[in-house]
C-alpha cells in the first residue's frame, strides 16, 4: 500500500519535460506572437532558438532524450516559406530517418514532433505545446538516464564477472 | 567537456529584468536571481526593473570594469527585440559584443504562463542554459556590407508613388514597377476622398505625372517582379515586363488607333470602371493614365485570335507604334533596398450571397458607385441604375465582408468613412433617401467625426443594426418592385424591413490575391489574415523581418490614403537611413570548415542553397565562402565529420544549453 501511495504522488509531481528547437524566423516568431497576443500555455516546453530547422543535427535530439527530455519538439517554417530556402526540407529528411531510429530504441512514436508554424500562428504554438505537454504526459516519464544508468550497471556487473571468470581460467 | 579548460577565468554577470509588471508580475525575479547566482562562472548576478533603459544598461557596464565581468546574460524579453541593444550596452562596456546571450522570459515565459511557481522554474532553466552556453562564447566581428543606393519599389498605388517620389527627391534612384498598365492604384478610380471631398484624381494625376518626369525613377508599369536574389545592400531583382503590344517609346497617347479599331463599340468589361462599361481590345486604361501608353489585350484582339483583322489600328497610327510581335522581356536589376506597396483587393461581394449581389442588378459594391458616381465614369456622373432608373431609396450596408466571423474579422477601418462619403455624393447626385446599416459608427480620424455630423444634418438616415439579407420579395404594397433591406434596429429592439431602389455594399479590404507568393519571394512573412507582417506592431510599422525590405500601404493592413501616405513616407525614410548609413552590419554567424577535421566528402556542397561552399581540389578540402553564406548551418549538421561550425550557433553551445535546460551542469554531460 505504501509503496504504492509513494509511486502516485511522485507521479503526481513529475511534469513532463520537453526541448522544443525552433527557427528564428517562423516558430521562433510565432512563439514571440504567441506571448504579445498573451496566449496562456503549458510551462513545459523549454525552447532552443537556431537560425533555420535546418541546423538542427540529429544528435541534438538524441543528445536531448538522452539527457533527460521526455519529449523532443521541433518548429520551422512552412515547405517553401523557410528563410534559407529550404533549410526545412533537410530538417524534413533527417527527421523521418530519426522517427525510425528512435522506434527502434523503444521512445514513443508521441514523444518526438517536427511541426510547420509560420511567424502569423501563435495560436499554432500553444495548441501544439499543450497537445504535446499532454500526450507526453500520458506517457509518462521517459527516463533515459535512469535507464542508461540501469544498462551501466548491468555491464559492469558482466564485466566484472567476465573478468572474474577470466581470473579463475588464469588461475 | 564543453569549455571546461577555461572555466576559471569565465566570470558571468547575470541580470533579470522586471520589465515593469510584466515579468515581475508573473514570476519569481528575485528568486531567479539568487538561483543563478550559486551557478558555476557566476560572478554577479542582479535583478533590475527595466533592463532595456539607460540605468539598466549602464549597470551592465559598471558591473564589466568593477567586476572584471567577461561574459553577460540577460534575461527580459525577445532577443528580436532587444538582443541588438543589450550587444551595444555590451561592447561599450568593453567587451566583445557577442560575450551575450540573451534569455527570453517574457514573451515565452511571463506573457505565457499563469502558473508563477512553474513560471519561475522555467525561468530558471533558461537562464541557466544560457548561463552554461555563453561559456563557449567566442569574440566575433560583424559582418559589414554596402548598400547599393538604388531603390525597387513595387506596386504603383499612391503609396508606392508617394514613396518613389520621396526617394527620387532626394536623389536616389527609383525603379517603381506596376502591375498593370498604369500607376494610380484604387485610388484613381475612387471620385471624392472623404473627409474633405476634394477630388481623387486631382490631387493624384499631378504626383503621377511627376513619377513619370522624374529623371530619378525608372517606371515600368505592366510588369512583374518574378525573383528576387541577394541580401540587404544587394539586392539582385528579376522583373517580367509583360507586352503591351505598343511601342512604348513611340506611342504618345494620341488614341487615334482606338477610335479606328474595327470594334465600333467595346465588347470588354472595362477593368478601371470596375466592369460598369466596356472597352475595346486596344485601350488605355483612363484618360490620365501613366504610362500615356495604350494597349492591346491579346484575349479580346481579332488579329491575334485569328490573324485576319484589317489592322485599321496600324494604318490609325503614325507613329509606327502598334508591334504585334513584341515580346514578353526580361530585365535585371540591382537595388540595395526595396519597399512593397502592392495593396489590397476589395472584398468579393459573391462570397455572401443574402445580400443579392450578382442576383439583383441594383445591388452595386462600393467601388462600382465610386465609379458611378464620377464625372469621367460610365455614365458620367449621373447615377443610373442598370435597369435605367435614377434611385429615389438607397440602402448602403456597412461592414461587408468585414467584422463578421463568417467572412473576415478584421474591421477595414475605411468603409464607415467612405459609405458616409457615398452617401453624401448619392443624395448629391439624385437627392434620394439614402440609408446607412451600421454596426458601430467608426470614424477615428483628423475631422471625421466631423465629416459624420455633417452628414447627420444632410438628413442621411442612420439604422444601427448588422443586415440579415436583401430580398426582392415583398410582402407589402410599398415593397413591390423594390429591393427590401432586413435588418435588426437595435436601437429601438425591432426589424426593419426599408424599401429601397439601390443597395450599395460597403465591401471591406482583404490582402491580395498573390500576397502569398509575393510574401515567398521577398521572403517575408504574412500575418493570419494574410497582411505583410511587420517587424514590429509598434515600434516597427514598415520594416520586415528581412533587413533592407519594407512595406507601405494596404498591403500591410487595411488604411485610407492618409495613413497609407504616411507610411509610405515612413518608408522611404527607413530605405533612406539605410542607404546614407553606406553600409550595415550583418550578423556574424556564418558558417566554417575547420579544415583539419574535413574529409573532403562533399556531402555539404549540395547542400547550401546560396553555393557558398567549394572543394580545393588539390587539397580536398571545403571552404565556405563568406560573403555568401548567409547563417542558416544546414551543412553544419549534415557534416559527417564534424567540421563544420557556425558562429553563434556551434555544437557545444547547443549542448550546453540542452543541459542547462535539463538541469545538467556542463560537466555532467557526455
Ligand atoms: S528558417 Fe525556418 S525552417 Fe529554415
Amino acid at each position: 500500500m505504501v509503496s504504492t501511495n509513494e509511486q502516485s504522488t511522485s507521479k503526481n509531481s513529475w511534469e513532463p519535460r520537453i526541448v522544443a528547437f525552433f527557427c528564428n524566423w517562423c516558430t521562433y516568431t510565432a512563439a514571440d506572437l504567441a506571448g504579445v497576443s498573451r496566449l496562456r500555455y503549458s510551462p513545459n516546453a523549454r525552447i532552443i532558438r537556431v537560425m533555420c530547422s535546418g541546423r538542427i543535427d540529429p544528435q541534438f535530439v538524441l543528445d536531448a532524450f538522452s539527457k533527460g527530455a521526455d519529449g523532443v519538439l521541433i518548429g520551422g517554417c512552412h515547405p517553401g516559406d523557410c528563410h534559407y530556402i529550404e533549410g526545412n526540407y533537410k530538417a524534413l529528411r533527417r527527421v523521418q530517418l530519426l522517427k525510425r531510429m528512435l522506434k527502434d530504441m523503444g521512445i514513443e512514436e508521441k514523444r518526438f514532433r517536427l511541426e510547420w508554424i509560420s511567424a502569423s500562428e501563435g495560436e499554432r504554438v500553444k495548441t501544439v505545446i499543450n497537445e504535446m505537454t499532454e500526450q507526453v504526459r500520458e506517457l509518462g516519464p521517459l527516463g533515459m538516464p535512469e535507464r542508461f544508468a540501469d544498462w551501466d550497471k548491468e555491464l559492469d556487473i558482466l564485466e566484472k564477472e567476465i573478468n572474474r571468470k577470466g581470473e579463475t581460467v588464469d588461475a | 567537456m564543453h569549455g571546461n579548460g577555461h572555466k576559471e577565468d569565465i566570470r558571468i554577470g547575470f541580470y533579470v529584468c522586471h520589465c515593469g509588471h510584466n515579468i515581475a508580475g508573473s514570476l519569481d525575479v528575485k528568486s531567479v536571481a539568487e538561483y543563478v547566482k550559486t551557478l558555476p562562472g557566476v560572478a554577479v548576478s542582479r535583478d533590475y526593473k527595466y533592463m532595456c533603459s539607460d540605468p539598466g544598461q549602464e549597470l551592465v557596464q559598471k558591473d564589466i570594469r568593477q567586476n572584471k565581468l567577461n561574459r553577460i546574460v540577460v534575461a527580459s524579453c525577445s532577443p528580436l527585440l532587444h538582443e541588438h541593444t543589450f550587444r551595444i550596452a555590451v561592447e561599450k562596456g568593453g567587451l566583445n559584443p557577442f560575450y551575450f546571450q540573451m534569455v527570453n522570459i517574457r514573451e515565452n515565459v511571463s506573457w505565457v504562463h499563469t502558473d508563477k511557481k512553474a513560471a519561475t522554474e522555467k525561468a530558471k532553466d533558461l537562464a541557466r542554459a544560457a548561463v552554461q552556453r555563453v561559456f563557449s562564447h567566442k569574440p566575433l566581428e560583424p559582418k559589414h556590407v554596402k548598400i547599393n543606393p538604388d531603390v525597387l519599389v513595387v506596386g504603383g498605388g499612391i503609396s508606392g508613388i508617394h514613396a518613389a517620389l520621396t526617394l527620387a527627391n532626394a536623389g536616389k534612384k527609383v525603379y517603381l514597377v506596376e502591375k498593370s498598365p498604369t500607376i494610380g492604384g484604387h485610388m484613381a478610380m475612387f471620385d471624392k476622398t472623404f473627409p474633405t471631398l476634394d477630388c481623387a484624381a486631382c490631387i493624384l494625376t499631378p504626383k503621377m505625372s511627376q513619377v513619370k518626369n522624374h529623371s530619378n525613377i525608372t517606371l515600368w508599369s505592366y510588369s512583374e517582379v518574378t525573383k528576387v536574389d541577394g541580401y540587404v545592400g544587394n539586392y539582385k531583382i528579376t522583373v517580367k515586363r509583360k507586352p503591351r503590344y505598343i511601342n512604348e517609346e513611340l506611342c504618345v497617347g494620341c488614341m487615334d488607333c482606338i477610335e479606328k479599331c474595327v470594334y465600333k463599340e467595346g465588347k470588354t468589361p472595362d477593368e478601371f470602371n470596375a466592369g460598369l462599361s466596356k472597352r475595346k481590345p486596344i485601350y488605355i486604361p483612363f484618360p490620365q493614365a501613366t504610362p500615356q501608353v495604350v494597349l492591346i489585350d491579346r484575349e479580346a484582339c481579332i488579329e491575334f485570335k485569328s490573324g485576319h483583322c484589317k489592322k485599321t489600328c496600324v494604318e490609325a497610327c503614325d507613329r509606327n507604334a502598334i508591334d504585334f510581335k513584341q515580346q514578353e522581356e526580361t530585365k535585371e536589376i540591382e537595388a540595395g533596398t526595396i519597399i512593397l506597396a502592392t495593396g489590397f483587393k476589395t472584398f468579393d461581394a459573391d462570397k455572401v450571397p443574402y445580400y443579392g449581389y450578382g442576383k439583383y442588378q441594383n445591388v452595386y459594391t462600393s467601388l462600382e458607385v465610386e465609379r458611378l458616381v464620377n464625372a469621367s465614369g460610365p455614365t458620367s456622373g449621373e447615377v443610373i441604375l442598370r435597369n435605367g432608373k435614377t434611385p429615389k431609396m438607397i440602402g448602403i450596408i456597412h461592414c461587408v465582408g468585414s467584422r463578421d466571423k463568417r467572412t473576415n474579422r478584421w474591421c477595414s477601418r475605411t468603409c464607415c468613412m467612405y459609405s458616409l462619403k457615398l452617401a453624401h455624393l448619392l443624395k448629391e447626385h439624385t437627392d434620394a433617401e439614402v440609408y446607412n446599416f451600421y454596426i458601430d459608427m467608426r470614424t477615428p480620424g483628423k475631422a471625421y467625426e466631423e465629416f459624420y455630423d455633417k452628414l447627420l444634418e444632410e438628413n442621411v438616415h442612420f439604422i444601427r443594426g448588422r443586415v440579415a439579407e436583401v430580398t426582392d420579395c415583398a410582402v407589402r404594397p410599398e415593397e413591390e418592385g423594390k429591393l427590401i433591406i432586413r435588418a435588426e434596429d437595435t436601437m429601438i429592439g425591432i426589424v426593419r424591413r426599408v424599401p429601397v431602389d439601390m443597395v450599395v455594399l460597403a465591401v471591406g479590404m482583404e490582402p491580395k490575391e498573390d500576397a502569398q507568393d509575393v510574401r515567398r519571394m521577398f521572403n517575408i512573412s504574412c500575418s493570419t489574415e494574410g497582411f505583410f507582417l511587420e517587424r514590429h506592431p509598434k515600434l516597427a510599422p514598415v520594416d520586415t523581418f528581412t533587413d533592407g525590405i519594407y512595406i507601405a500601404g494596404a498591403c500591410q493592413g487595411p488604411k485610407d490614403i492618409p495613413d497609407s501616405v504616411a507610411q509610405a513616407g515612413a518608408a522611404a525614410a527607413q530605405a533612406l537611413s539605410l542607404i546614407d548609413r553606406g553600409e550595415i552590419e550583418l550578423e556574424p554567424n556564418t558558417a566554417f570548415v575547420v579544415q583539419e577535421e574535413c574529409s573532403g566528402c562533399r556531402t555539404c556542397l549540395t547542400i547550401c542553397p546560396y553555393n557558398a561552399i567549394s572543394r580545393d581540389e588539390e587539397k580536398q578540402k571545403a571552404f565556405i565562402n563568406e560573403a555568401l553564406c548567409k547563417g542558416c548551418g544546414t551543412c553544419v549538421a549534415a557534416c559527417p565529420s564534424g567540421a563544420i561550425k557556425q558562429n553563434l550557433f556551434e555544437d557545444e553551445m547547443i549542448y550546453s544549453e540542452i543541459n542547462g535546460l535539463l538541469k545538467l551542469t556542463s560537466t555532467e554531460c557526455c
